[in-house]
């Protein structure tokens, strides 16, 4: 174990460089003049110039990258030239809102997706089966924008429930804050609760026909025990995993319902600066959100330790 | 009863009083930095207008009015400008704002690092402080568009104290004189100002709060008004305003913006402006325009709301060239024109922002001018590379709106002066420049409008831009909200606002 654990850690450090390479690189091919656009509509050139000046567009990328990177490894990740603030705070400053989404979200599709999956492996080819698969297409196939719309209309418009869009902390006021993130949540949650259903229901079904499985139900354990107690704790496995890697989709890819709600937070940060070609906040929020990335991936190998205890030996 | 009807008219008297006190603006984008000088986008100057008052104003038919200044008066020879300025004026962090303060300012706005008020204020030498209340704003020759352009964000006075503190990150913490004086930003979700106690026009201001909200989707920010969650919203999409007249606790006002919506050709600015026939030959351009129907385009992908034009100004506007009137649509007469260059079927790439109006134009454009004979080719393009694109001349046509300015000279200027930064046609003639550079030296509004009109008449044969149509800002408000007052630029006035 600590053995196996250190291997991963010392992977780490590489790897993250290897991502601050790309990031760097796939920027240069964003099309047009960063300065240019960040100069606004009067174009002058003098405030290009400006602006090129303070970006060293007009050094070498090589340059440009060590100019980056030791700032990064000072902790310094730049400043929006778009509002003069510095990437760190805007980041430390939306990372909560995303993360609390996500979560919410994560836990909208497990407490949809899981429980799912399971009755329609349990029940499979049974009316609770197909119920399950076609609430799986319809999460798969609806689109997020639209979702949120039509939940906007109905239950802020129409019944006037909940707050159409817009951010309340949690610190300021929690109820407040949870009414604001329901419908996004079940929005976001929604399409990944309908892959974690299909990813548990097949786990489950293998599973479930396995040889310890039979045996289980051969000594008399009663069915909730054999699927709740045997079977679901193996199937579990490629769920984290799943888990983990959607929650990191999450934190980058809130993008469509962050907007749609107007939800301040990092999807927003992120399209409103490759739009704006505010390189700093591009090349920061990407780092950053990738280290989580990497990050979470070794966590969800620990978590393996933790149910599948062929892998501790 | 009677008590019950009067308690019920006490509560709601008290209920109304609580709840007006704070006004919710949804904006259709996050503003960029909140400092005058480096300040370049049109949302956030509608959060300045909140925040901070400039040396004057425009009204609704785009009249001067004070604001800082109470009165103005050009020396005789027309290079140089003295402003009475307002007394008891102060700015939000308790500075006094004076003569002293005017020149920081202007000195501000020409030499910060990054100003892009430098080139709006390129004529200005220098300010002198004649006394307190007195500045004189010298200029290197006659310039008609200053005062205008003090009627923007070059006019917008910022505390010296304040931004010789913070010269680094002033606009994250902007200190004016404004109406509402800073309290917090969060980036992308809300700028929020609070009423300013010592405000020299405070009876007018009827708000403890002004809150900015930026929704970017317009479908979005409309149902956030229709909640309740907001009071007034800006730029409605064209297609919504039915549905808000519908509704009874809604209400809706426009007016024409300063603007335009248009098509700029590639006619110089690089070799592939030869290699097409739209670029080089004016009568493909002349039948391109006259495949065109205005009313139809307007119709098509703006709902109806805006003004059909074909100049820089839209037609109602006191500078418009009446020489040059719209051209009404002549298929057969485009079709002659083409046959009489020919070319009978010329093909050219139309780019296009990838906003929705316009993609919607370019479709409608495409359709129309195929009737005559041309063959559009549509590339939808990001804005950024867009612009990219434009600038260097890798387009043949370009579909392009103008946020526009006050005077004619900011929707001309930069446009068809040689060399100029938005010149994406490539026109350069010496006495284009010699007529912009007569409109900018002449003050009398007779012969602005007479070299405006021989202007009109010249790029009128050479079509470098053809204009479309002038779009309507559509604000959508509470009907409990009285008192807004529409502007040609688009800002929204909170003076006398209410609910």
């Amino acid at each position: 174990m600590p053995r196996y654990l250190l291997k991963r850690l010392a992977a780490i450090l590489p790897t993250i460089f290897f991502v601050t390479v790309i990031i760097f690189g796939l920027q240069q091919l964003l099309p047009g003049d960063a300065a240019a656009i960040l100069a606004g509509e009067n174009q002058d050139p003098t405030v290009i110039a400006y602006l090129r000046q303070k970006m060293h567009l007009d050094e070498p990328l090589p340059m440009r990258y060590a100019y980056w990177i030791a700032g990064v490894a000072h902790g310094d990740l730049g400043e929006s030239l778009r509002i003069q603030e510095p990437v760190l705070g805007l980041i430390l400053q939306k990372l909560p809102v995303t993360l609390e989404l996500a979560s919410l979200a994560m836990l909208v599709a497990l407490a949809i997706g899981v429980p799912a999956g399971i009755v329609s492996a349990v029940g499979k080819d049974t009316v609770w089966d197909y119920a399950a698969n076609l609430f799986a297409l319809w999460g798969l196939s609806t689109p997020n924008f639209w979702l949120g719309i039509l939940m906007i209309l109905l239950f802020s418009v129409q019944l006037g429930w909940l707050p159409a869009s817009g951010y309340v902390s949690p610190l300021e006021d929690l109820k407040a804050n949870l009414a604001a993130m329901v419908m996004p949540a079940f929005v976001l949650g929604n399409a990944i609760a309908a892959v974690l259903m299909r990813h548990t229901r097949s786990a489950m079904l293998q599973v479930l026909n396995a040889d310890y499985v039979r045996t289980a139900r051969a000594k008399g354990l009663d069915e909730r025990t054999v699927v709740l107690k045997h079977a679901l704790r193996n199937a579990l496995t490629p769920i984290i995993t799943l888990g983990a890697l959607e929650f990191g989709t999450l934190l980058s890819g809130a993008v469509l319902t962050e907007q749609v709600f107007s939800i301040p937070g990092f999807g927003k940060l992120i399209v409103d600066a490759v739009f704006n070609r505010d390189y700093a906040v591009v090349q920061g929020v990407v780092l950053f959100t990738s280290t989580v990335y990497i990050v979470l991936n070794l966590l969800a190998d620990l978590a393996y330790f933790v149910v599948n205890p062929r892998l501790r030996g | 009863m009677n008590k019950m009807l009067w308690s019920g008219l006490v509560l709601t008297s008290l209920a109304s009083l609580a709840g007006a006190q704070t006004l919710r603006i949804g904006l259709a984008e996050d503003p960029d930095i909140l400092d005058p000088s480096l300040a370049r986008s049109f949302v956030g100057r509608i959060v300045f207008a909140s925040l901070c008052d400039k040396l004057v104003d425009i009204d609704e038919k785009l009249n001067i009015v004070p604001q800082l200044a109470t009165s103005w008066q050009w020396a005789s020879d027309n290079k140089s400008l003295t402003m009475k300025l307002r007394p008891g004026v102060t700015f939000h962090d308790g500075e006094k704002f004076d003569a002293a303060a005017v020149k920081f300012n202007i000195d501000r706005h020409k030499n910060l690092p990054g100003s892009n008020r430098r080139g709006e204020l390129l004529p200005v030498t220098s300010v002198d402080v004649v006394d307190d209340l007195t500045a004189r704003i010298n200029l290197s020759a006659p310039f008609s568009p200053l005062l205008t352009v003090l009627a923007d964000r070059a006019g917008m006075m910022v505390s010296p104290k304040a931004a010789q503190a913070n010269p680094a990150n002033f606009g994250t913490k902007p200190v004016c004189s404004g109406p509402f004086k800073f309290v917090e930003r969060i980036a992308q979700d809300r700028i929020v100002l609070e009423r300013y106690p010592n405000y020299w026009n405070k009876s007018e201001i009827h708000f403890d709060k002004v809150t900015f909200q930026p929704i970017v989707d317009s479908t979005v920010r409309l149902a956030n008004l229709r909640a309740g969650q907001l009071d007034l919203i800006e730029r409605v999409a064209p297609s919504d305003v039915a549905g808000i007249k519908a509704d009874k606790k809604l209400s809706i006002s426009r007016i024409t913006e300063l603007g335009y919506q248009g098509i700029t050709i590639n006619t110089g600015k690089s070799d592939l402006a030869q290699k097409n026939p739209l670029g080089r030959d004016p009568r493909v351009r002349e039948a391109f325009e006259l495949s065109l129907d205005r009313a139809g385009i307007v119709k098509v992908a703006m709902d109806g709301e805006a003004e059909v034009g074909n100049q820089w100004v839209p037609p109602g506007n006191a500078f418009y060239a009446r020489n040059v009137p719209i051209p009404k649509r002549d298929v057969a007469r485009a079709k002659a024109l083409l046959k009489e260059a020919g070319v009978s079927n010329p093909t050219f790439t139309l780019m296009t922002p990838t906003t929705s109006d316009a993609q919607r134009v370019a479709q409608v454009v495409q359709a129309m001018a195929k009737e005559a004979g041309f063959d559009v080719k549509i590339q939808a393009t990001e804005f950024a590379t867009s612009l990219n694109l434009a600038d260097k001349g890798q387009f043949d046509a370009y579909v392009l709106a103008w946020s526009g300015r006050a005077d004619p000279d900011g929707n001309l200027f930069s446009f068809y002066g040689c060399k100029q930064p938005l010149n994406y046609s490539g026109e350069c003639r010496p006495q284009w420049d010699d007529l912009l550079n007569r409109s900018r030296t002449t003050l009398d509004t007779p012969g602005r409008i007479k070299a405006f009109a021989t202007l009109a008449a010249e790029t009128v044969r050479e079509r470098p831009i053809i204009y479309l149509y002038h779009r309507n800002w559509l604000y959508a408000a509470s009907n409990k909200l009285t008192g807004l007052r529409p502007i040609p630029d688009g800002l929204v006035r909170v003076q006398g606002l209410k609910m």
